[in-house]
């Protein structure tokens, strides 16, 4: 079994990333993950467990998420249901008891991955309720009097979108990487693994005008890796012509299919605001 | 022994680190994550540290002064070079043999002293070529050019990561939440004043209600719904608006618009200089249509939440003396009138956007601090939260 991570053939990772994954893995501690929205934190433990080969648990966080649901959940309302019924599975309180994200990792035959996904948007207390259980690995259910301990220490991603702080207890269990936005050499990189036949003038052109959008003063919601490489998909889907792309200077004219890019109406508004300015300046 | 000097390093650049992060990093090094390389070691260092993107410029600071002994240099040094000069213009790629061509220029002292000098002979923007600063060339000062040794200047991201130091305006600065504010991040601090009641329509279902009545209905299922939870915080408002405060607009409109996202109870109100016996709703109107400060606090109760915006910054007179404002005959002063918001309201924070360290030169800043038993805050993401926090208890 391979116990390091360096990218795969669908995941570019920086070095620093890569550093912060291998530390986790060989310490066997939570890694948390922050970063811009669409750099890629979620698929990143996709990534690490396809690399790895391991099995994949995931956990993805609402605001009205508890930390017990990761663990499990004990069902006493059909099992109340039941019991009016008459039906025999009441008598076993293990049938009323639903296993969570972490309570199957733990008992993952081969060591596993977690993903806890956007933990910020629980409530404030959720990564508190959790020390214990990622720190030692083994949590007590009540229910049926029983100690779950992890076979094989999984290893743990968390991703956060920075909504709220997270606590230093928790914090101070964890290591911690922050995904970087790419420069134009890596969003090359992750390009060409998504898009391996995409032509070498179009996409220098479509990341320049990527770029430059990205620089548009302003902006709410800068596009990010991921609008780009749907951006591709539709221009590829779409055949637009190298030329359409060149003769859009993104300060004179709106690129083909910017809907891709641009998903909030205020900054359409404002970038077509912009390109009209600019147009105007030109004449005079 | 090296390793114990370099975290009393990153302690005494404020960065919360315990006991625990240092033997998970000699932990780490134990189990050879990181190989020789300083890269390696900066990165399972930073990991480690460091657990919030807004330090990661002060970790990296604390990191190359403990490394090169160099990096804690003056950030105006920067500023003397005009930017254009380092503007990215063209991109050198050279081969391995020609980069092993390039000669490094000596040691890191003799590196700096000549960069001084040229700085001193040269006067114009300057690109290409192999002595002067500026981009893309082989000199060993600019950007975006490769010299093993050379120094990297106001260059975006790292080409070669090798420079032998990065210069430039560290890519982290402006997260450092002791700096700068946007909308997003004033949300984040304003979320901490957070209070959860339930209230509106029943529909979600009461775990503890029913097993309370069904075990009452003689074990027959009995369903009982509450309320979701949604956050009940009342807050009211009060602007600075004009004079001293113009400078800082920008701040105060992007905490206005947080707020008003954030908070579904707010009331907001504009006052010039200190509150008085009124305050208005509408610049534009704001000599027509006048709100008593009375009726305020008549008609909002005392469980709203009070954030006063205001420099403070004006003659004392304003604030001790009958008839002291500026624009019109006030019959009580306006320390009476903010006291009397006090009483009514006692969970009241004043957020000031001028830098704190300004605050003691203005003798009116010291006065309304007194004012306020000193719940004066600034208007920084830090300043923000601990203003959220005693607010909020």
């Amino acid at each position: 079994m391979v116990d390091r991570f360096s990218g795969t053939k669908n995941y570019v990772a920086g070095e620093d990333l890569m550093m912060a994954v291998n530390a986790a893995i060989a310490l066997q501690r939570p890694l948390l993950i922050k970063g811009e929205p669409g750099t890629g934190k979620t698929m990143l433990a996709m990534e690490v467990a396809s690399a790895l080969g391991r099995p994949l648990y995931q956990w993805h966080i609402k605001s009205t998420s508890k930390a017990q649901q990761g663990l499990y959940e004990y069902d006493a309302v059909s099992r109340l249901r039941d019991s009016q019924l008459g039906e025999e599975s009441v008598k076993d309180i293990k049938n009323y008891i639903m296993k969570g994200p972490l309570w199957e990792a733990f008992q993952s035959e081969e060591p596993a991955v977690v993903l806890i996904d956007e933990i910020d948007k629980a409530d404030i207390e959720f990564p508190n309720d959790l020390l214990r259980e990622l720190d030692r690995m083994e949590f007590f259910v009540y229910e049926t009097k029983e100690l779950v301990s992890a076979r094989h220490r999984p290893v743990i991603i968390i991703t956060s979108n920075n909504e709220k702080d997270l606590p230093d207890a928790f914090l101070r269990r964890c290591f911690f990487h922050y995904i970087q936005f790419p420069d134009k050499e890596t969003m090359n990189q992750i390009v060409d693994v998504h898009f391996p036949g995409i032509k070498k003038q179009l996409l220098q052109q479509a990341l320049e005008v990527f770029f430059d959008l990205r620089e548009t003063p302003g902006l709410k919601k800068k596009p990010s890796t991921s609008e780009l490489l749907d951006w591709l998909k539709l221009l590829l889907a779409e055949d637009i012509p190298l030329e359409a792309l060149q003769t859009s200077d993104s300060r004179k004219s709106i690129p083909p299919l910017a809907g891709a890019l641009l998903k909030n109406e205020q900054d359409v508004h404002l970038f077509e605001r912009l390109v009209f300015l600019n147009r105007r300046n030109e004449r005079t | 022994m090296v390793l114990l000097d370099f975290f009393f390093r990153i302690r005494e650049a404020s960065i919360p680190v315990s006991i625990k992060e240092y033997l998970t990093l000699l932990e780490a090094l134990q189990k050879r994550v990181a190989n020789e390389s300083v890269d390696d070691f900066y990165y399972l260092s930073r990991s480690t540290f460091v657990k919030d993107e807004s330090l990661y410029d002060r970790f990296d600071q604390a990191f190359g002064e403990y490394f090169n002994g160099l990096e804690a240099l003056p950030d105006d040094f920067l500023k003397n070079i005009p930017e254009e000069w380092l503007q990215k213009q063209l991109e050198l790629s050279l081969s391995e043999e020609e980069k092993r061509l390039i000669e490094s220029l000596g040691g890191w002292e003799k590196l700096m002293e000549t960069f001084k000098e040229r700085l001193e002979e040269q006067q114009k923007r300057h690109q290409g070529g192999s002595k002067w600063i500026g981009t893309a060339g082989k000199s060993p000062f600019g950007a975006y050019g490769y010299n093993p040794e050379g120094i990297r200047v106001g260059q975006q991201g790292s080409r070669n990561r090798r420079a032998v130091k990065v210069w430039d305006k560290r890519e982290y600065k402006n997260l450092d939440d002791t700096i700068e504010l946007g909308t997003r991040n004033i949300k984040v601090a304003l979320k901490r004043l957070r209070k959860f009641a339930r209230e509106g329509a029943a529909d979600e279902l009461d775990l503890d209600g029913t097993i309370r009545s069904t075990a009452k209905n003689a074990g027959y299922l009995d369903l009982k719904m509450v309320p979701e939870r949604r956050n009940a915080i009342k807050v009211l408002l009060f602007f600075d608006i004009g004079g001293s405060m113009d400078d800082y607009v920008r701040s105060c409109e992007e905490l206005f618009s947080a707020a008003r996202s954030e908070f579904k109870h707010l009331k907001y109100f504009y006052f010039h200089n200190f509150i008085y016996e009124s305050v208005w709703k509408d610049n534009r109107r704001r000599n027509n249509e006048r709100i008593p400060l009375g009726q305020i606090l008549h008609k909002y109760a005392s469980d709203y939440k009070v954030i006063i915006v205001g420099d403070a910054t004006m003659s004392p007179y304003e604030i001790t003396y009958p008839g002291g404002s500026v624009e019109h005959f006030n019959e009580e002063s306006g320390a009476v009138w903010l006291k009397r918001l006090l009483d009514v309201y006692p969970k009241t924070a004043w957020i000031n956007p001028t830098p704190e360290a300004r605050w003691k030169f203005h003798e009116s800043t010291s006065v309304t601090r007194e004012l306020m038993s000193d719940r004066m805050f600034g208007l920084t993401l830090s300043g923000l939260g601990k203003a959220m926090k005693q607010l909020a208890k």
